[in-house]
C-alpha cells in the first residue's frame, strides 16, 4: 500500500467488566489504528479481549462490562462524546459488525430483503421502500447471488449466504469499517476460503476497511495487510504481515505461530504447546502479562510492564527484549552470573 | 394454499374427531358413575318409586346404557343435541344458543385486555430488566394474579358501580331496554349493530366493561411472567446485537425484532387460555350475574342433567379443536420456519 490514510485511532483503550470475584480487566489499555481500505487481523487466544476489543470499537459492551478508559477516534471525531443518537447512527453507517454465528445473526422471521431495507431506512428515513429494494437488489447481485435469494428467509440460505448477506447489510450504507468478529469461524473450510476471498474483494471494491478478529491465524495470514497480536488484554505486536511471519518478535507472536498446524508434519514432529494457560483477568500478572508463560522471561519482566514501543517503522513490540531499560542490563546480567 | 398445508389442515380436523370422542365418552360415562341422578334432583327423595319411573321412563333414561350412548353419539354428530332432563327439558340447542354467545362476548375482550397489557408489560419489563420498573410490574402482576376473580369483581362493583357509579352493576344490558331489544345472534352487541339500536349498543359496551376487565385481568400474570422470561432470552440473541450494531434503535429490536419471535410460546398458552376461558369464566359469570355458559354448566352438573352436560361439554371441546388448529395455522404466519 502506498500512501496511508488513518481511519481510525484507538488510544489507551480499557474495558472491565464486573464480577463476583471483582474487576476483570478484559482489555487494558489499548493502542492500535486503522487505516483507510486496509485488512487488519487481531488475533489471539480465546479470552485474551479481541471480541471484547471489538465490541467496544461500537461501545456496544454491555453492562456488567463497561468502557473505563480511552478515546476512539473515527475520521478525527472521538466517538466517546457522541450521545445515544450520533452512536445509534454511527453505528451501521459507520461501522457495521459480522459475527461469528451466522445462524443465529439474522432475524428468522424477517426476509432478507426485509433485512437489507430496514438497515437502509434506519439510517435514511427518506429513501423510499422501491429505492431502498433496488439498492438491496445490487448489493444482492454484487456478493455473487442470486437475487431470487431477496425473497429467503434466513433459515433457507447457507451459512455462507448468510454471511453474505451480513456482509451486505454492512456495506449498503457505505461504511467505512467493517468488524468481522470470527466471521469465518463456524464455516467450514471451503467456504471459509470463498468468505475470505470475497472480502479481499469486497475491500478492492468497496474501499472498505475491514477489522478481522479471529485466533485463526493462517486466515488472517491468508488476507489481512497488518496484524495486531493480542493477549490478556494487551497489545503485543503489531506488525505488517509478512514481517511478523517471517521473523516475529514477541516470545508470544512466536509461540502462536508455531502452533499453527501443518497438514506437512511428520508423525514425528509434534505440535508446538505453549506451556502455562492464560491468566486470570481478576489478578492480571504484575510486569508484563505473558511473563508467567514466557520462554525468554527476564526479572524486569516480573516487575514492569513494557510499553509497546515502535522498533522499527510501523512494527510495535510490547516487549524488554527489543526496549531498553535502565535496569534491564543489570538485573539480567545479575541472573546469568 | 400450499399442499403441505392443506394436507396438514386435513389432517388436523381429521385427528379432532377421535379427539371430542374419547372426551365426550369419558363424559357420558363419568356422569352416570357420580351418584345422585336427575331424576332425584329434581324430584327431591319423597317423590314415589313410580312416579320417578315414570318420568325416567319419559326421559329415556330406562333403556340400556349403550342405546342411550349411541342416541347421544347420534345426538351430537348431528349438531341436534337432544333436549336438557331437567329445568322445562328444553331443547340444549336453544340453551346453549343463548348461552354461549354471552360467554363469548365476555372472553374475547378479556383475552384482548390479558394479551394487550401482559405481552406488552412484560416486554417492557424485560427492556428494562432488573430496573425499579422491572420489579413493579412483576409485583404487580404477582399481586394481581393471587387476588381472587370474584374479590377483584366485587371491589370493582364497589368502586365503579357504587361509590362513583359510572358502570352498570351486573348483567348485560339495561332490563328496561332489554325488554324491547330484538336477538338475532344473542351477541348482543353484533345484535345492536344489526338492528341499529345504538341505546342497547351502549349498554351493551358499559355492562360489558367491568367484567372483561376483571376476567382479562385476572390472566395477565401468567402472560407477564412469560412476555418477561422469553423476551429476556430473546433480546441476548446474536440477531439482536447484530440489529443494535446496525444502529437499530432499541424500541424497535424489542418490540418488533425480539417480541415477534417471541409470539409462539405467547400464543400458544393464549389459545390454551381462551379455551379454560370458555368455560371457566363462571366466577366472574356468577360476580356480575352473567347469563353465560359457565354458570350453565355448573347448575346442570349439581344437577346431574346428564345431556345438557354432554352437550356443553362436547361443544367445549370442538372449540378447543378449532382454537389450537387456529393457533397452528397462526404460527405458520408468524415463523416461516414452521411449516407443515
Amino acid at each position: 500500500m502506498a500512501e496511508k490514510e488513518l481511519l481510525s485511532q484507538i488510544r489507551n483503550l480499557s474495558v472491565e467488566y464486573k464480577t463476583r470475584l471483582g474487576q476483570v480487566s478484559a482489555v487494558d489499555s489499548v493502542s492500535f489504528d486503522i487505516y483507510k481500505g486496509e485488512i487488519l487481523g487481531l488475533v489471539g487466544e480465546s479470552g485474551c479481549g479481541k471480541s471484547t476489543m471489538g465490541k467496544a470499537l461500537m461501545r456496544m459492551i454491555q453492562p456488567p462490562g463497561k468502557i473505563t478508559g480511552g478515546q476512539i477516534i473515527f475520521q478525527g471525531e472521538d466517538i466517546m462524546t457522541y450521545d445515544d443518537n450520533q452512536m445509534r447512527d454511527f453505528r451501521g453507517r459507520k461501522v457495521s459488525m459480522i459475527f461469528q454465528d451466522p445462524m443465529t445473526s439474522l432475524n428468522p422471521t424477517q426476509r432478507v430483503d426485509e433485512h437489507i431495507i430496514e438497515a437502509i431506512q434506519v439510517h435514511e428515513p427518506q429513501v423510499k421502500i422501491e429505492e431502498a429494494l433496488k439498492l438491496a437488489e445490487k448489493m444482492i447481485r454484487k456478493l455473487g447471488m442470486q437475487k431470487r435469494r431477496m425473497n429467503s428467509y434466513p433459515h433457507q440460505l447457507s451459512g455462507g449466504m448468510r454471511q453474505r448477506v451480513m456482509v451486505g447489510l454492512g456495506l449498503v450504507l457505505n461504511a467505512d469499517l467493517i468488524v468481522a468478529d470470527e466471521a469465518t469461524t463456524s464455516l467450514d473450510v471451503i467456504v471459509e476460503a470463498q468468505l475470505a476471498d470475497q472480502l479481499k474483494d469486497i475491500r478492492e471494491e468497496f474501499g472498505v476497511s475491514l477489522l478481522v478478529i479471529t485466533h485463526n491465524i493462517a486466515l488472517v495470514a491468508e488476507i489481512s495487510d497488518r496484524i495486531v497480536v493480542m493477549y490478556a488484554g494487551h497489545v503485543m505486536e503489531i506488525a505488517n504481515v509478512e514481517p511478523i511471519f517471517d521473523n516475529p518478535l514477541h516470545p508470544y507472536t512466536r509461540g502462536l505461530l508455531k502452533s499453527i498446524p501443518n497438514i506437512k508434519l511428520n508423525d514425528t514432529e509434534e505440535l508446538y504447546k505453549m506451556p502455562g494457560e492464560p491468566p486470570n483477568l481478576t489478578h492480571p500478572p504484575s510486569g508484563c502479562r505473558f511473563h508467567p508463560r514466557c520462554p525468554r522471561v527476564m526479572p524486569i519482566c516480573k516487575v514492569h510492564g513494557p510499553d509497546l514501543t515502535e522498533v522499527s517503522p510501523g512494527r510495535f513490540v510490547k516487549c524488554w527484549l527489543y526496549i531498553d531499560h535502565p535496569e534491564k542490563e543489570s538485573e539480567t546480567i545479575k541472573v546469568e552470573a | 394454499m400450499s399442499s403441505s398445508l392443506r394436507r396438514f389442515l386435513i389432517t388436523r380436523i381429521l385427528l379432532t374427531i377421535p379427539m371430542v370422542l374419547i372426551l365426550v365418552t369419558m363424559i357420558f360415562f363419568i356422569m352416570r358413575v357420580l351418584p345422585g341422578d336427575p331424576i332425584r334432583s329434581q324430584l327431591g327423595p319423597r317423590v314415589s318409586e313410580e312416579q320417578a319411573d315414570a318420568l325416567r321412563e319419559r326421559l329415556g333414561l330406562n333403556r340400556p346404557l349403550y342405546i342411550q350412548y349411541f342416541d347421544f353419539l347420534w345426538d351430537m354428530v348431528t349438531l341436534d343435541f337432544g333436549t336438557a332432563l331437567t329445568q322445562g327439558e328444553r331443547p340444549i340447542r336453544d340453551e346453549l344458543g343463548e348461552r354461549l354467545p354471552a360467554t363469548i362476548e365476555l372472553t374475547i375482550p378479556a383475552i384482548a385486555i390479558t394479551a394487550l397489557i401482559g405481552i406488552l408489560s412484560g416486554a417492557f419489563a424485560a427492556k428494562n430488566r432488573k430496573k425499579p420498573i422491572d420489579y413493579s410490574i412483576r409485583l404487580l402482576s404477582i399481586a394481581i394474579y393471587s387476588i381472587p376473580i370474584f374479590f377483584m369483581g366485587l371491589i370493582f362493583q364497589i368502586i365503579f358501580a357504587v361509590r362513583i357509579p359510572i358502570l352498570p352493576l351486573s348483567g348485560r344490558m339495561d332490563t328496561l331496554l332489554l325488554t324491547q331489544f330484538e336477538s338475532i345472534t344473542n351477541f348482543y352487541v353484533i345484535d345492536a349493530i344489526l338492528t341499529g339500536n345504538w341505546p342497547a349498543l351502549r349498554s351493551a359496551l358499559t355492562h360489558l366493561i367491568m367484567p372483561s376487565i376483571t376476567l382479562g385481568l385476572a390472566l395477565t400474570g401468567v402472560f407477564v411472567r412469560l412476555t418477561r422470561v422469553n423476551m429476556i432470552e430473546m433480546l441476548q440473541s446474536d440477531f439482536i446485537t447484530a440489529g443494535r450494531a446496525r444502529g437499530i434503535p432499541e424500541r424497535r429490536l424489542v418490540y418488533k425484532h425480539a417480541l415477534r419471535n417471541t409470539f409462539i410460546p405467547i400464543l400458544t398458552l393464549l389459545g390454551l387460555q381462551f379455551a379454560i376461558l370458555l368455560a371457566g369464566a363462571v366466577l366472574t359469570e356468577t360476580t356480575f350475574s352473567w347469563p353465560g355458559v359457565g354458570r350453565y354448566l355448573v347448575d346442570r352438573i349439581e344437577l346431574r342433567d346428564y345431556t345438557a352436560v354432554q352437550a356443553t361439554i362436547g361443544v367445549f371441546a370442538l372449540f378447543v379443536a378449532l382454537i389450537s388448529l387456529l393457533m397452528d395455522i397462526i404460527y405458520a404466519l408468524i415463523d416461516p420456519r414452521i411449516r407443515y
